[in-house]
């Protein structure tokens, strides 16, 4: 796979989807030297995502991924089928569990689907415009495991 | 120590600049590129495809932008800065080590660019007790130095009680 916009991505722009439709699912590889490149990144240094020590003597089953990491992957995927990380009007997750990072790397699946369409509406009565919009939900697994819920985002049209 | 509910409703104006930088947007693009397509061939650290919006101007511009573009989850560098100013305030009763992301959300007013000057606004909108740890909810409104608001990022973090035995 090459990146880009990934097999099965529609143009993006919410005119010829419908609720329920999956638009885009990508596999991304997860190593440990990923997650030491994000935590010079993000400025997240959290020895849980680095040390196997420090991640076994909180009670972790090992070096576990940055909740972060994980969440711009699926950020990574959204941007991707719409064509432009600046339609991306909001996006949001809960953490459920976590992304173990074995020596040998792991992957992480994430999968759109279109949860809702809005129309979008003038500005009226003191309100601003609202625009049209497509909103995605989002499921990413490692394992065959569900890491997040209530993940969804909003993309402009 | 519980986490002190005082704190709920406090406010931290902003405590400097963040300058948005080519170099960091490009780094942190990287980072997040889904390293893993290049990985097979090439060894994590590869340099993954970077999408061009992030670090290419003209890129940028052909789609209505002034400057690169960070990715959408970027401004949690500067939230997570702005978070531990609450969380790492002792009188606060957070013990860090036991901090868990439970939840996060960003809802952009406008792309995060670079060039930007950013200045963000903590507050803190929850603490709640949940089974001997707590639940604490912030808030950080980014915006430009002039107050145009770019990003409102929300963040759970849940304090896990103690274990059983540490408190024997």
């Amino acid at each position: 796979m090459s990146g880009g916009r990934p097999e099965g991505a529609g143009p993006g722009d919410g005119g010829d989807v419908e609720v329920g439709q999956e638009v885009a699912r990508r596999t991304f590889p997860v190593h440990r030297a990923d997650l030491v490149r994000y935590a010079g990144a993000s400025g997240d240094f959290n020895p849980i995502h680095w040390s196997e020590s420090t991640a076994v003597g909180v009670g972790l089953p090992g070096v576990v991924a940055h909740g972060m990491f994980t969440m711009a992957l699926v950020g990574r995927l959204v941007q991707d089928w719409c064509g432009d990380p600046g339609r991306v009007a909001s996006l949001g997750v809960r953490f459920t569990r976590p992304v173990v990072v074995p020596d040998e790397g792991t992957e992480v699946e994430v999968v759109a689907v279109v949860g809702a369409l809005d129309d979008g509406a003038p500005a009226q009565d003191g309100e601003p415009a609202r625009p049209a919009s497509v909103r995605l939900d989002l499921r990413a697994t490692c394992e065959g495991v569900s890491v997040l819920t209530r993940a969804r985002a909003v993309v402009r049209r | 120590m519980a986490v002190d509910q005082s704190f709920v409703g406090r406010t931290y104006p902003p405590d400097g600049v963040y300058e948005v930088s080519a170099e960091k947007v490009r780094e942190f693009a990287a980072a997040v590129a889904g390293a893993g397509s290049a990985t097979v061939s090439g060894g994590p650290l590869a340099t993954a495809e970077v999408p061009p919006v992030h670090v290419d101007a003209d890129a940028a511009r052909a789609l209505g932008h002034p400057a690169p573009v960070a990715p959408p989850t970027f401004a949690v560098v500067l939230a997570q800065r702005s978070d531990a100013r609450f969380l790492a305030d002792p009188a606060a009763g957070v013990d860090f080590s036991r901090v868990v992301h439970g939840e996060q959300s960003f809802t952009h007013h406008r792309p995060v660019v670079v060039g930007d000057r950013l200045v963000t606004t903590l507050h803190v909108d929850g603490v709640r007790a949940a089974g001997g740890g707590a639940m604490v909810t912030t808030r950080s409104e980014i915006a430009t130095e002039a107050g145009e608001p770019v990003c409102t990022a929300v963040s759970l973090v849940v304090v896990r009680a103690p274990e059983q035995e540490e408190q024997a």
